[in-house]
């Protein structure tokens, strides 16, 4: 542990009955740094912010933020840290002024710097001119915004954002982007996200882990993690027999890996775009008829594929999961 | 300490500017007592049972009726406490109680909702004390109960209540007693809620709750009228206690009993505290657990 991490997580394991919800990870992050956990639903990424944010207690393992243990030294680790939760929790019947001066007194922030902190959080959102308004007339992007200034209004050395973009429209999504590099450039503050959003991750973070299950697969800045892959994609799909297909091209020397995903057969290459017409020749020629022929550069989902060997889709929670989905997209879609 | 003060008055407040400014619900929930007080206040009319209608009057001889009379208002004395009393004003003081109940019943809804939206999250990762939270709600839906007991007030006035006041010790004593049952309603909602996730199983239990808290008492009928099991259920119900102090207090005027009405507003005021401490204990066990 060095004086610039920031958050150390040591085996950290969360159970839920017999649910490994958080099955023993451990990382560091350091200061200054936009952490990501990328992940799909029920990957454990909210159930990790709710334990280092004092939220729940692990089942095992060990945190510090900021060198306080999040179970022993929970009052202190609450000083430090903003929280801007996947919900939008705003106060619909307040002002956005009245539901940012509610967090400033629930900080114990003297009223007159919390009026001046307040106008400097609003100010740096683009909420200014709309504080006093009801929050019910403002737009999803709107809320998410003052969402992250009511995280904002103590000056927190960490900000924990769980989903920050979560249902927004792309354009939103972008300039929600923007205002979060800005709090690092501002304030060198240290930024702990989760998302299940390929692109952001790729976007915003210095680095990232990629969760699934509870556990951690890898951590690495998103660069990194692509070049891991070593080549670039290609994805068949066949009119017939995928298997065939499968048998020729496990028998050229060049493919580096091979894999039959559903309907689709993904083969890895270096160089896609000249070995693409070879590959193509020995499967005409053994009369595969091929239907779809993609070549791509490696993105985030070709590294969740490859570390998990599934595709990155969204997991049916429980009941009260979906309700809870349900109220954030009726929240931010409003407009 | 300092810092618990503010944080508890600064929820509060949004608790109060939630509720304030949803007056559609405000309304909504003075049309039940008012239904009460109009249809079930002015139908029962149970003293008038006991009035010698006009054309016996005539009919009988001024001793017959003077006797009759006599026997009908200590058959009222001994069910309703005082002779001159009619069953709307009795009823109407026992409707404060009842307001005060449904208005606290509510005290653990907004918990509950902060909970599921995700507010609660945010509260419980900043570093307020956990009995603040708690407290506050406790204090915001005992402030709209009061609120909502002095409304109801005005409308029975408005509606024929006839005041006896007993005196200004008496009427301020009963003031702190709804204060009391409040406080302490309040709180049993909150424990019973704060665990829970769903608000059809808050909608469950209220409705499970309500109806024996507010039946088995002597909101409606005098406690006398009731057999024996009941008579049970109703005498050891915080409701019945608080009712006694108002009656006595708003009604009995001269005949009003002071020790009756100490002896019923210790007992509220030991149910108010104890249920305020154990709610604040096992809720803050159950935020901890979170």
């Amino acid at each position: 542990m060095t004086e610039n991490d920031v958050i150390v997580v040591r085996n950290l394991t969360k159970k839920f009955g017999d649910l490994v919800a958080v099955n023993n990870i451990s990382f560091n992050v350091k200061r200054g740094e936009i952490f990501g956990f990328l992940g799909p639903n029920g990957a454990g990424k909210t159930t990790t912010i709710n334990m280092l944010t004092t939220l729940i207690k692990p089942t095992s393992g060990e945190a510090y933020v900021e060198g306080y243990d999040v179970v022993k030294e929970s009052n202190f680790v609450r000083q430090v840290i903003g929280l801007v939760p996947q919900e939008i929790t705003v106060d619909d019947d307040l002002t956005g002024w009245e539901n940012i001066m509610l967090q400033a007194t629930l900080y114990h922030i003297p009223k007159d710097e919390a009026r001046r902190r307040a106008k400097e959080v609003l100010e740096l959102v683009g909420l200014l001119n709309d504080a006093d308004r009801m929050v019910e007339t403002y737009s999803g992007g709107m809320r998410k915004r003052l969402e992250i200034a009511c995280g904002l209004i103590h000056r927190p050395k960490i900000l924990f954002l769980d989903e920050p973009t979560l249902g927004l429209d792309v354009q939103t999504r972008v300039a929600i982007w923007d205002y979060i590099k800005s709090l690092r450039r501002e304030y060198n503050m240290t930024i702990f996200l989760t998302t299940h959003y390929m692109e952001e991750a790729d976007a915003l973070c210095d680095r990232i882990a990629i969760i699934d299950r509870g556990v951690i697969k890898a951590i690495d800045s998103p660069d990194n993690l692509k070049r891991r892959l070593g080549g670039d994609i290609i994805e068949f799909e066949f009119a017939n027999n995928i298997q065939l297909a499968n048998s020729i091209i496990s028998h050229l020397d060049f493919v580096i890996d091979h894999k039959i995903l559903e309907n689709k057969l993904r083969v890895k290459v270096t160089d896609g775009d000249k070995q693409l017409p070879i590959i193509l020749e020995r499967l005409i020629r053994s009369n595969v008829k091929v239907a779809k022929i993609v070549l791509k550069r490696p993105t985030l989902d070709d590294v969740f594929i490859e570390l998990t060997g599934r595709e990155f889709r969204e997991e049916e929670g429980g009941r009260e999961e979906i309700f809870k989905r349900r109220a954030i997209l009726r929240r931010v879609r409003k407009v | 300490m300092r810092y618990m003060v503010s944080e508890v008055s600064a929820l509060t407040v949004r608790e109060l500017k939630k509720w304030y400014r949803t007056k559609m619900l405000i309304i909504l929930s003075l049309i039940q007592p008012i239904l009460w007080l109009g249809l079930f206040g002015k139908a029962m009319n149970m003293t008038g049972l006991l009035r010698i209608p006009e054309d016996l009057i005539q009919n009988l001889p001024p001793y017959a009726t003077q006797q009759i009379s006599m026997l009908f208002n200590k058959i009222i004395e001994s069910y309703f406490g005082v002779s001159d009393i009619d069953y709307f004003s009795y009823m109407a003081i026992g409707m404060l109680t009842i307001i005060i109940l449904f208005t606290s019943m509510f005290s653990g809804m907004s918990i509950m909702w902060d909970r599921r939206l995700g507010f609660l999250n945010k509260l419980l990762a900043s570093p307020i004390s956990r009995a603040s939270i708690v407290i506050s709600r406790i204090l915001a839906s005992v402030i709209r109960a009061l609120i909502q007991a002095t409304l109801v007030f005005f409308i029975a006035l408005a509606f024929g209540l006839k005041l006896n006041l007993a005196g200004i010790l008496e009427v301020i004593l009963a003031i702190i007693t709804l204060f009391l049952l409040s406080l302490g309603l309040s709180s049993f909602f909150i424990a019973i809620t704060v665990r829970l996730k769903s608000w059809e199983a808050h909608m469950g239990i209220m409705n499970l709750v309500n109806l024996p808290l507010m039946f088995a008492s002597n909101v409606l009928y005098p406690i006398k009228l009731m057999p024996e099991w009941l008579r049970g259920i109703a005498s050891v119900n915080p409701l019945s206690f608080a009712t006694n102090v108002l009656r006595q207090a708003f009604l009995y005027g001269s005949k009003a009993d002071l020790t009756a009405i100490l002896h019923d507003f210790s007992i509220t005021l030991i149910f108010a505290v104890s249920l305020l401490v154990i709610c604040v204990i096992s809720s803050n066990r159950a935020l901890r657990e979170l």
